[in-house]
């Protein structure tokens, strides 16, 4: 790939020919500093010096509070961190926002884009308004938590932890899902649970419609002290009651029966 | 992958070129092959047309120039013959031009005959409406046609990468809806009845310039709308008849309309004002027009939504 300075995205900064990478960024150390906390306006960084700075903070000051002022919705910020630590942004991240991580606290005050939290492991992000689509896909564990509404296809693949909504949630909610909790207090598109193998969905609004071998089930006192608690946790208002959706098990992997013979089943 | 962007000022005006440059520039690492506007100004008495008489990636032989002023020179004496009376021409690029003339006919066989001239293609026709598409991204072809000072009601864009067609400007959005007046499209997705819509929309007498799915739409939405549905209808209609994954811009020489498919399957980020609406394929393309926190969401599936300026 030829690289060259011209035409640069912002004044003074290397990019290669397409304007887009940075190949020799650097963390800027813009952060104010004071003991285990630090803070730094976003504000005119691109996503690679939000993220360069962050690391640095987190990773070589040993910071472990952090606050992202001016986010500007960008992507890819605070992604693939791996420590226990508590960040705060102060605004609204694009697509990608806080995936691939395990262990942080995060709270998020405005609005995120597709695919937050993807593949997190373990840790808490509370997201203060709405999503984008795929929230929490493929999430493993940990607490995601958006007051808002989301979009399509919340905790597709999920394979652990809990998603909780606050608002509605789109089309093919739980798609595919294997294993964790989602707790959607509006709302759910149609398509609710499609494919799932294993999980359970929580659901306080409509079902639009439930997607492929998705079946609703009783809701026992266990699931009604798992909600209290995550509710309690995160101060959220319960609805009056939850309907509570799980894979039938009676997709073509689940047994042996002959095409014909299946759809007979389903 | 691709981004598309619109902006409508409700009951005033706004800097939609420069604006709508702001938000495809924020996009364009969703599509650095060719970008494009349709962008409309006060509606005119007059008509304007924006054609090409060849593209950029065509070969500039020895007669290059002089072969574009005598179709340009062609293109002048065909709108006199079907009763235009010109009152300019203008060169935007060397084979882009922008034509405005007085004219009450048909417009489908003023198109059909402009395009008839060697390498003629239209680009769009209306008294409102100028689509403006080019190589490169959003800077580029806005310094190249001088987009910065375009004042107007509403514009939707696009960024494009190239997929399923040619990297040239016939693959480029925003298309107009031949031969509807001021009706354009930017849609993110795949047709999978493309083909089939096509046919049924050619034995109704119309062209297409391009193999690209995406222009199928504009006329979709334009022929509906002349048998008499409102825009929104058609819209509406269009989730039914349309398959594939969608997420898609029509403008009108009042409205701006959004449709997105069943699955939700392409992103759509909308911000909405008591002045104005901005949506785009992301939220980075909003803020860069408004630059401070904002509340937005992501429409639905089968969602329809449509605003006037």
């Amino acid at each position: 790939m030829t690289e060259t300075t011209s035409p640069p995205a912002v004044t003074g900064r290397r990019v290669d020919h397409r304007g887009l990478a940075e190949p020799d960024a650097q963390a800027p150390k813009i952060a104010t500093i004071t003991g285990q906390t630090a803070e730094f306006d976003a504000a005119g960084l691109s996503p690679r010096l939000i993220n360069l700075e962050l690391r640095r903070l987190l990773y070589i000051e040993g910071v472990t509070e952090v606050t992202i002022h001016n986010p500007g919705a960008q992507h890819s910020i605070a992604v693939g961190l791996l420590l226990r630590c508590r960040i705060r942004i102060d605004g609204s991240l694009g697509y990608f926002g806080c995936g691939l991580v395990d262990g942080p606290e995060i709270h998020i005050t405005g609005r995120v884009g597709w695919s937050v939290a993807e593949n997190m492991m373990s840790g808490v992000i509370v997201i203060d308004k709405n999503a984008g689509s795929l929230t929490g896909a493929a999430l493993r564990g940990g607490d995601l938590v958006v007051r808002g509404h989301v979009g399509a296809r919340t905790g597709i693949d999920q394979k652990g932890g809990t998603i909780i909504v606050g608002g509605n949630t789109g089309s093919m909610t739980g798609f595919m899902m294997q294993r964790g909790r989602q707790i959607i207090c509006g709302d759910a598109g149609p398509g609710l649970g499609d494919s799932m193998y294993d999980g359970v969905i929580y659901v306080g609004g409509k079902v639009a419609a439930l997607g492929v071998d998705c079946v609703e089930a009783e809701m026992t006192p266990a699931d009604d002290e798992f909600i209290d608690r995550k509710f309690g946790i995160y101060q959220m208002e319960r609805p009056d009651r939850f309907g509570k959706f799980v894979c039938g098990k009676k997709l073509w992997n689940y047994d042996n029966l002959e095409p014909n013979e299946r759809k007979l089943v389903l | 992958m691709c981004g598309i962007a619109g902006i409508i000022y409700k009951g005033q005006t706004g800097d939609i070129g420069r604006e709508m440059t702001r938000m495809l520039q924020a996009m364009r690492h969703r599509g650095p092959d060719s970008t494009g506007y349709a962008l409309y100004g006060e509606t005119s008495d007059l008509v304007i047309m924006r054609f090409t008489l060849a593209d950029p990636t065509d070969h500039r032989d020895f007669d290059f120039s002089e072969r574009l002023e005598r179709n340009r020179r062609k293109v002048e004496s065909r709108l006199a013959k079907l009763g235009a009376t010109i009152d300019r021409v203008q060169g935007e690029s060397d084979y882009a031009y922008r034509a405005t003339f007085w004219y009450d006919g048909e417009l489908k066989p003023l198109a059909d005959f402009v395009e008839d001239v060697p390498g003629a293609e239209v680009l769009s026709l209306g008294h409102s409406l100028e689509i403006i598409k080019d190589l490169g991204d959003a800077r580029t072809v806005s310094e190249q046609y001088r987009l910065d000072d375009f004042r107007g009601t509403h514009a939707i864009g696009h960024v494009r990468m190239a997929t399923e067609s040619d990297v040239d400007i016939a693959g480029a959005h925003p298309y107009w809806a031949y031969p509807f007046s001021d009706v354009a499209v930017v849609h993110n997705g795949q047709l999978t009845n493309y083909h089939q819509w096509r046919r049924r929309l050619e034995r109704l007498g119309h062209r297409f310039q391009s193999e690209c799915d995406s222009e199928i739409i504009a006329v979709y939405i334009a022929q509906l709308m002349s048998d008499g549905l409102s825009l929104e209808t058609a819209m509406k209609q269009s989730l039914d008849d349309l398959d594939g994954v969608f997420t898609y811009l029509v403008v009108t020489e009042n409205q701006l309309g959004v449709a997105k498919d069943e699955m939700a399957a392409k992103p759509l980020v909308l911000y909405e004002a008591d002045d104005m609406v901005a949506l785009a394929s992301e939220e980075v393309a909003i803020r860069a027009v408004v630059n401070r926190e904002i509340d937005t969401y992501d429409p639905y599936e089968r969602e329809v939504l449509v605003w006037n300026r």
